[in-house]
């Protein structure tokens, strides 16, 4: 291996003794919980598309109209958001009341999607934008705000709709056009989950947000080449911050690399000394990639929010699954920067989740 | 991260990424563009048949071919034929309609004017730019060299 390997130390001692954060210790870009917070629960609801691939049965709800029966698609995915929320208060068996903060993002301008969500829940709301790394971003920042006691509550939410995104920085769904190989279809989902800092698991044990990678892609219908030296910089520094091997995890999931970003990422770390075998990309899962003719595979922020919530914590919490990363890849490029030449960079965020906390395990 | 140059990424992602399947496109593109075409030389010999004159029975195709693709556009059939046709359906002047027709469908909750009236031409609005002004260029020097 050539990647370096570092000791842990006593980072936690030498806090404690400055008096400063007990329940948490960054090393390197990695923040690791000494006690991880709990996804007390999870829920994801998806549309048509969703329902007529492999993944239909991790679904809480699944929508045949893509319009949930609104007048615009921007509603419709403010519709998708309220139902994935309301299907995890009723199966956490919360009021939203006892929620202290609800972290939320999707892809429309200015994350109006989950705004106009929230304009209808009284609580308190912080949007997130990471393109389609959000769910991860939620995911990591509930996380801190759970371990270090500042919530009691978090709901972490993104979504993304496949007909609001293709009208914002595509074209109009009618134009007749023609895709790409290496297209990415956006996955049409809502998926959320609630962290406690204390509960049964899954745990998420360690965090790390990404720093952003730009390869000077240019091309808007290659997303997954665009991110995968972001995903693949988030998981070389976790290696080294956690002092772990990647064979001592059930699974590595990214977000939404598709197929040419899945085969770029395990290029790169091979080029960095890692061998990784048990790689999956929530992109590819979704959909039956020939059959449901998505080209390269699915993206947004649905997609890696609603297979982490409906497939690896309820896995997860079976027993099915022991321990997996999770990662969140996205493309941070808007329609303007676009047409006028920009590169994509590209971002991952990475969590770490445990069937079983850290103590338990000793 | 071990150094990757720019260069060699750009590589690496030409490399893996799938080219698209030109032969397969080509015969869609051919066989729909032809259809479509074929449709027109019917409806124009039809005309023609009917006693129109030769330039207003092709006015009458254009006219009928673009009622036929904004109808079908409306319907949500013909993005669904484009996706394997591509430049079969793009180039007649199907796809010019189709071009204005769905926008001007997809804008239409942001108002008549804003929306539908103002977004219509997006697409197609380059087209007709260029399309006036080649022709310009084409009449001046058509122009120049007729006095010489």
């Amino acid at each position: 291996m050539r990647y370096r390997l570092r000791k842990m130390g006593n980072t936690f001692e030498k806090q404690v003794e400055r008096g400063r954060l007990v329940d948490c210790c960054k090393k390197g870009d990695t923040l690791f919980f000494k006690n991880p917070p709990s996804i007390t629960g999870s829920a994801t609801v998806g549309g048509k598309k969703e329902s007529e691939g492999p993944l239909k049965d991790c679904f809480d709800l699944l929508f045949e109209d893509n319009t949930l029966g609104e007048p615009t698609w921007e509603k419709s995915e403010s519709a998708l958001q309220r139902y994935c929320i309301e299907q995890l208060l009723q199966k956490t068996n919360t009021k939203m009341a006892d929620v202290d903060y609800v972290l939320a993002g999707d892809l429309q301008n200015q994350c109006t999607a989950s705004a106009y969500t929230l304009r209808g829940l009284d609580v308190q709301f912080l949007g997130l934008y990471g393109a389609c790394s959000t769910m991860a971003e939620g995911l990591g920042v509930a996380s801190v705000l759970a371990a270090g006691g500042m919530a009691k509550r978090v709901i972490a939410l993104a979504s993304s709709h496949f007909c609001a995104a293709e009208r914002q920085f595509r074209s109009p769904l009618e134009y007749g056009g023609k895709r790409t190989p290496t297209a990415q279809w956006t996955v049409t989902a809502a998926g959320a989950m609630m962290l406690e800092p204390e509960g049964n698991g899954p745990f998420v044990r360690a965090v790390t947000f990404g720093r952003i990678r730009d390869f000077e892609v240019t091309d808007i219908t290659n997303m997954g080449a665009a991110m995968a030296p972001a995903a693949a910089e988030t998981i070389l520094r976790y290696f080294e911050d956690s002092n772990e091997l990647p064979e001592r995890f059930d699974g590595i999931y990214t977000g939404d690399l598709g197929q040419v970003g899945s085969e770029l990422l395990l290029e790169i770390l091979k080029k960095n000394g890692m061998d990784l075998k048990n790689h999956f990309d929530c992109g590819t899962m979704i959909y039956d990639l020939e059959a449901q003719q998505v080209q390269s595979g699915g993206s947004g922020c649905g997609c890696s929010a609603s297979v982490f919530a409906g497939k690896l914590l309820p896995e997860l919490k079976k027993g099915k699954l022991r321990r997996v990363l999770v990662l969140s890849t996205g493309a941070l490029m808007s329609q303007t920067t676009t047409l006028q030449g920009e590169s994509i960079p590209g971002i991952a965020h990475l969590a770490e989740l445990s069937a079983v906390s850290k103590e338990e395990q000793q | 991260m071990k150094r990757i140059s720019k260069q060699e990424y750009s590589e690496m992602t030409k490399r893996v990424s799938p080219p698209s399947k030109i032969g397969q496109n080509c015969l869609w593109a051919f066989c729909v563009g032809g259809a479509i075409c074929l449709l027109g030389e019917i409806l124009r010999q039809n005309f023609l048949s009917m006693g129109l004159t030769k330039e207003l029975a092709g006015l009458a195709v254009s006219t009928c071919l673009i009622v036929l693709s904004g109808a079908t556009t409306a319907l949500g059939w013909y993005h669904q034929l484009a996706c394997r046709a591509g430049a079969g359906t793009l180039v007649p002047i199907t796809g010019f309609a189709n071009a204005v027709v769905s926008p001007a469908i997809e804008f239409k909750c942001e108002g008549l004017v804003t929306g539908v009236a103002a977004k219509m031409f997006i697409i197609a609005g380059p087209v007709i730019v260029y399309g006036i002004l080649t022709s310009e260029i084409y009449g001046i020097v058509l122009w120049i060299f007729s006095k010489m």
